[in-house]
């Protein structure tokens, strides 16, 4: 979601595991009965039929709801992996290394662990990323969104039907200073394709006044945060907003379910600006309940860096989700210098 | 079709919610509400209530008018309940009032600092407003108290006191 641009300098790459690039990628003709490709990436297949995404690897295979499967593949690939790991469920997601990705089966499962079921495949990102985005492209049929709330679009269910490129190929929105500068990202309005959202309804448009002398014109800015969100047409995607150096706002409007359980590599701050969020935590590594945590309108919290989250918002919230886009951080995760807790009191 | 209310917090209205551990400790997640650390905090105070390395989430009850302050960064500011007003100058020597390599918001001690008028900004709740690099910034509410919070980096004005405002 909030990943910066890769910027120069950029830390090496680490390979934790010393496992090997994998380099063999295919892309299946279309099934005869199903229409919907198939896909290979190393040693990983992938196949959907009506109802289910199917993930195969040597020694094992998985079966997710094609819905949840959907979802948390647009997310992943809409996040260039995001920073650290997706879990798409309890068994299948994919590790950033900035440059290089693992992608696992059970590697965050502590019964596949135990058993030594575990499966991990080491690819460069824009291969897999490729792969990602056919995937997604294919396997989306006419009139499903992935990034919409449920009650927002249609079905994702059945044999190949269209697709919907224009909702899966969204490019996520990365202010470069602030929203609603001259020359940044441009507020969203109804004339630019951005109505309110209907769960937002009453939130009001008004601006703020902004009186500027002669000559600051780019420097005496303001705009309206909570009308920008109103206004968000996808869910669980957050976008840059403001920037203090490496410091990124990065406010996003939820419902329903965060698609995927994110296993941050780095801590990452929530403030709740409107409604109710509950957030499920669990372990990092084993997947393990270890919390939950009520956030409603003001509250702040912030995940440590060895945990697992997902969260649920059933009346749609405003969530401004705060990273620091460093990119010293990955270096120090490697060099155990990053702190697991923001925060020691 | 359904009619939804959204909830905003308020200084006078917020409902907290909190970390309900399993096996988890709640002071790991830095658990606070900017409405409770405002009510309970100066006016103008700026106490940390996000801190990422060096980047800070501040919060300010406003009442009144505010220092002068001034970074040799960009700030941020977002109105969380009620109304301000930002005022902007453009500092004739910035270096003067605040090193260049430094971090964080500066109080300038002067009543009105020396440079041009850039503009006033009207904030409410749910605005935005960039306090921009050489510049000086106040904010004035005379109104009913409000609550603010900045975008920024830890720095001399930046207040910290965890034990006291957060879930443990």
């Amino acid at each position: 979601m909030a990943m910066v641009e890769a910027a120069p300098g950029q830390p090496r790459i680490s390979n934790p595991r010393g496992l090997p690039l994998q380099s063999a990628f295919r892309t299946n003709p279309a099934d005869n009965f199903t229409g919907y490709r198939s896909f290979k990436a190393g040693s990983f297949e992938f196949t959907r039929d009506e109802y289910f995404a199917h993930i195969r690897w040597p020694n094992g295979q998985h079966t997710m709801p094609v819905d949840a499967f959907l979802r948390a593949l647009m997310r992943d690939v809409a996040w260039g992996f995001f920073y650290g790991t997706v879990n798409f469920d309890g068994v299948f997601g994919t590790t950033n290394y900035y440059g290089e990705v693992e992608m696992f089966a059970g590697a965050m499962n502590e019964s596949f662990k135990a058993a030594k079921r575990d499966y991990i495949e080491r690819f460069k990102s824009d291969q897999l990323m490729r792969i990602f985005k056919e995937m997604i492209g294919d396997w989306t049929n006419q009139g499903y969104d992935p990034f919409a709330a449920p009650m927002e679009t249609g079905v994702p269910w059945g044999t190949k039907n269209g697709d919907n490129d224009p909702a899966v190929t969204r490019q996520r929105v990365t202010a470069k200073r602030m929203v609603g500068l001259p020359g940044d990202t441009p507020r969203r309005t109804d004339a630019n394709g951005f109505p309110v959202n209907r769960m937002f309804a009453d939130v009001p448009q008004d601006e703020p006044e902004v009186e500027v002398e002669p000559g600051f014109e780019h420097e005496v800015s303001a705009f309206n945060l909570f009308a920008y969100l109103s206004r968000s047409d996808v869910t669980w995607n957050p976008s840059v907003c403001s920037v203090v150096r490496e410091s990124l706002f990065c406010p996003t409007s939820e419902e329903f379910i965060l698609p995927v359980e994110h296993g941050n590599d780095r801590c990452e701050w929530f403030l709740q600006l409107s409604d109710e969020l509950i957030w499920k935590i669990r372990d990092g590594s084993t997947g393990r309940d270890t919390a939950t945590i009520v956030c409603r309108a003001g509250d702040i919290c912030c995940m440590p860096s060895d945990i697992r989250h997902t969260g649920y918002s059933t009346k749609r919230s405003m969530l401004l989700v705060w990273e620091n886009g460093s990119p010293r951080i990955p270096d120090l995760i490697r060099e155990g210098k990053a702190p697991t807790v923001a925060v020691q009191f | 079709m359904t009619q939804y209310t959204t909830e905003f917090g308020a200084l006078a209205n917020y409902r907290k919610g909190g970390v309900m551990p399993i096996t988890d400790e709640p002071r790991r997640f830095v658990f606070s509400n900017i409405f409770e650390v405002a009510a309970k905090s100066r006016p103008w105070e700026r106490v940390v209530v996000g801190k990422n390395f060096e980047y800070t989430i501040e919060v300010s009850r406003t009442e009144g008018t505010s220092p002068w302050y001034t970074a040799a960064h960009d700030e941020f500011v977002l109105c969380m309940d009620g109304a301000v007003e930002v005022h902007l100058i453009k500092l004739d020597d910035p270096d003067a009032h605040v090193d260049p390599e430094s971090e964080g918001a500066h109080v300038i001690d002067a009543t009105m600092p020396e440079g041009r008028k850039m503009g006033r900004i009207r904030l409410r709740r749910g605005h935005m407003a960039m306090l921009p690099v050489g510049a000086a910034y106040r904010l004035v509410n005379d109104a009913a108290p409000g609550v603010v919070i900045y975008q920024s980096i830890l720095g001399p004005v930046s207040v910290e006191k965890w034990a006291e405002i957060c879930q443990h």
